[in-house]
């Protein structure tokens, strides 16, 4: 038995596809995968969220945080009215300052696309959609794909996936792949989120597994959480999905996006994972196509310290809108 | 075209760079003078001034009164006092509450001892701020919980005090060295006479202010700036009845020469050359953090740094890459910036024996990468820099280099990790790296270092016990074996 596979081990042409010919090759490649050690991603997160981030750069850290925001709404009361109000936010998120940019896309589920898709038309603003039984993912595979295909018929222009997480826990690595695959053909070009659910993953050792497995799955991004478990996407987790992506980059030649999701509600939090972005993954996925936010209630914080920043003092919440 | 309202190119990817984060010198309130400390006052030395630099700007910071041999001995001689008159007799509580107070009067500093550090020493404010002051206090506090505990300690029923102990610390941490020697002392029992590095004599004389604060009786603790004279004048001085010294190996082997046969003790913490050992199962991303932070944390004057990498020849390469990768993200530049990963080096003299021994790498065929990160034009600065395909043989594999330069060697077997490791004058620290615990005790037990580090490097805490083998000295400081060097014990406990 040979020692764990690295990278140069692994080297383009028999890489990642050599991965995956069957479970047991698939099994092997992600349990050679290096180790993670928590108390070192934990030590090194720690510490990069120490960086200070003033004047200037502050700014154009925060509208470039607002740009990589998927505003989201993931309530059972959801209603057209609340999903169109989201929609006009997300085009202009500071009516008073038409120079804020608008956010990257607006995330809803499945039957509120088309509400969301009539709101934002000729926006740019892009339309996300939770599909494949979201968030719990228990449910057949047909159903699944009938999500996706709803959302996408709908007008998603990304579909936003659970993974089926009691079969990755199980060691049912084939199985995971195959539905991502599967879900992967159903969007065609439309970009494919992939949600780890980090939370129930449990250790950074799965969380790197599950990334990688999402990736040689066909994953356009890798995301860390559904929002409804705590915890959410936290900044060691980001760490290894940075890491991984990057390596990935160094694998392929390929840029996978990162969106870390729930949990996230304050500017300096957003900063923090800018930071880690800029340091881990590097300045390319410093943009709103590679990286995004799950957040609904981060907007305003960035609005808010963005007026501050401009202003040079705060002013408060009643100064931003709260649709 | 892509039907994508989010590819590439629709924004322009950013180019967001750190603002400057200076800390503001202000903080620091450096003074124009600094006096020496003995017997409990603030007195002018009859040596001459020194002036000490910043090493980020190579300007002057301040002046400095230092000592000279009559001022030696009226040190030794109030240290001798307030041991016999009162310290050696207080109670282990009473010695324990000045502790106490001496470790908040420095927490309650802390911010102002950072800037003040790192103006003198050149170390980043970032670490200065979160390792440095914190460790400091740290050990104030530890040794405060000691002082009425001695008894109980494993030393016998009555470990007593050595008398008047004379220090002597170098300029890589000046705050935190001072702490790992006046603490024990004093927990013990002990008075003490210190000497603090000619370039960085400015954080204790502010140390002695907050002992002043804490009302330490007169003369407990007595501090004598000034150059590498007065330390020998210090170490040999009759008065003195035990002698800790950190520093260079060469500077311990002429105390340890001129001390023997006089009866005094003496603990030695000098140089070294530590391994750093990464098997091909370790946690690769966090063993490149660790090899990062083992050599260029406080730009490698750490005696204890991880200056040899050795790694195994099936990782050799991957791990190269992305180390060399994340170096390139060190920021080097103004250590008051919040933001700086790597500071100034501590002097010209410093700079210029790295340089030297560097260069040697060059010669004897080593391959030498440099960060591309750009070096202020003032100041002195070096570069993060790694030598690949070093062998045993070269003098960047064997001198401590005591600077940002690391040495990649690399290995086969777990045993030839083992005696490649080993096979140095040195003994002081080492590290594993590995998914494997039973190759972490395995590889433990088997390196002849103080202090072995597994899957993490550069960690201190005043609980373990540090200090070396060989050439690296002899003693130990921290936790209770580094007690006993100040303790006169019918049973030393273990190391």
């Amino acid at each position: 038995m040979t020692a764990l596979p690295t990278l140069a081990a692994r080297g383009r042409s028999d890489g990642p596809a050599d991965a995956v010919p069957d479970e047991s090759s698939l099994r092997r490649f992600l349990h050679g995968l290096p180790g993670v050690d928590s108390v070192g991603v934990e030590s090194r997160a720690a510490g990069l969220a120490t960086r200070s981030i003033k004047a200037a750069s502050k700014l154009r850290a925060i509208d470039l945080a607002i740009s990589m925001v998927d505003l989201t709404t993931l309530e059972g009361s959801d209603t057209p009215g609340k999903v169109r109000s989201l929609a006009a936010k997300a085009r202009r998120p500071d009516p008073e300052s038409p120079c804020v940019p608008a956010v990257a896309a607006v995330c809803v589920y499945p039957d509120m696309v088309a509400v969301a898709a009539s709101a934002l038309s000729g926006s740019g603003v892009g339309i996300a959609s939770v599909a494949t039984a979201f968030p719990s993912g228990r449910s057949s595979l047909a159903v699944k794909l009938a999500d996706t295909r709803l959302a996408i018929d709908s007008g998603a222009t990304e579909v936003d996936m659970v993974i089926d997480r009691g079969a990755f826990l199980a060691g049912n690595y084939g199985k995971v792949f195959d539905e991502i695959r599967a879900v992967r053909a159903e969007c065609g070009s439309t970009r494919l989120k992939v949600i780890l659910e980090t939370g129930e993953l449990a250790t950074y050792d799965n969380v790197r597994r599950a990334s990688w497995l999402a990736m040689l799955a066909g994953g356009d991004f890798i995301k860390t959480s559904t929002g409804k478990i705590a915890p959410a996407a936290t900044l060691p987790v980001i760490h290894v999905m940075l890491q991984a992506v990057h390596d990935w980059y160094g694998l392929t030649g390929d840029r996978i996006a990162v969106k870390p999701a729930g949990g996230i509600r304050t500017t300096k939090d957003a900063l923090r994972y800018l930071v880690a972005v800029r340091e881990v993954a590097g300045a390319a996925w410093l943009d709103p196509y590679l990286f995004r936010f799950g957040a609904s209630s981060l907007l305003n914080d960035l609005l808010m310290q963005r007026r501050t920043q401009m202003q040079g003092h705060y002013s408060g919440p009643d100064y931003v809108t709260v649709d | 075209m892509s039907l994508d309202p989010h590819a590439p190119g629709r924004r322009a990817a950013s180019d967001w760079e750190y603002a400057p984060a200076p800390e503001s010198a202000a903080i620091g309130r450096v003074r124009d003078r600094y006096q020496m400390f003995v017997g409990g006052k603030f007195v002018d030395g009859r040596g001459a001034d020194l002036t000490t630099l910043n090493p980020a700007t190579a300007e002057p910071l301040s002046v400095v009164s230092t000592a000279s041999g009559p001022d030696v001995d009226d040190a030794v001689g109030q240290a001798r006092k307030a041991f016999e008159g009162s310290w050696s007799r207080i109670s282990g509580a009473e010695r324990g509450k000045y502790l106490f107070r001496i470790a908040r009067g420095i927490a309650e500093r802390a911010r102002e001892l950072a800037v003040l550090e790192t103006l003198d020493n050149g170390k980043p404010i970032k670490e200065s701020r979160d390792a440095d002051v914190p460790t400091a206090a740290a050990h104030f506090f530890y040794h405060a919980g000691w002082a009425d505990k001695l008894q109980h300690a494993g030393f016998g029923p009555s470990p007593r005090p050595l008398g008047v102990v004379g220090q002597v610390i170098p300029w890589n941490f000046p705050l935190l060295m001072a702490a790992w020697k006046i603490a024990p002392a004093l927990a013990a029992g002990n008075t003490v006479v210190i000497k603090p590095a000619e370039t960085t004599p400015l954080s204790i004389l502010v140390l002695a202010e907050i002992l002043a604060d804490a009302d330490l009786p007169p003369g407990v603790v007595n501090i004598l700036p000034g150059a590498g004279d007065i330390g020998r004048a210090l170490v040999n001085h009759p008065g003195i009845d035990k002698v800790a010294f950190t520093g260079s190996t060469d500077v311990g082997k002429q105390i340890q020469r001129s001390l023997a046969g006089t009866g005094r003790r003496l603990t030695l913490e000098l140089g070294g050359k530590a391994a750093n050992i990464v098997f091909d199962d370790a946690p690769i991303d966090q063993a490149v953090e660790g090899i990062v932070n083992g050599i260029f944390f406080n730009q490698g004057h750490v005696c204890c740094a991880g200056s040899r990498l050795l790694v195994q020849e099936s990782v050799a390469e991957e791990v190269i890459a992305k180390l060399q990768e994340r170096i390139s993200t060190l920021r080097l530049g103004d250590p008051m910036d919040k933001n700086t990963d790597i500071g100034a080096i501590n002097s010209a003299e410093q700079l210029a024996r790295v340089t030297a021994l560097a260069a040697t790498g060059d010669d004897e065929g080593a391959i030498r990468w440099t960060s591309p990160s750009p070096v202020p034009d003032r100041g002195y600065f070096f570069p993060p820099t790694v030598f690949t395909n070093v062998a045993q043989s070269m003098r960047i594999a064997r001198e401590e280099i005591f600077g940002p330069v690391l040495s990649v060697l690399t290995f086969r077997t777990p045993d030839e990790a083992v005696a490649k490791a080993n096979n140095t004058p040195y003994g002081l620290s080492a590290g594993v790296w590995t998914e494997k615990g039973s190759r972490i005790l395995g590889m433990a037990s088997a390196l002849r270092a103080g202090v072995v580090w597994a899957n993490t490097f550069n960690r201190f805490d005043p609980t373990a016990a540090f200090g070396g083998y060989k050439e690296s000295g002899f003693g130990r400081e921290g936790g209770r074996s580094g007690l006993a060097a100040y303790l006169d014990t019918d049973d030393e406990g273990g190391l």
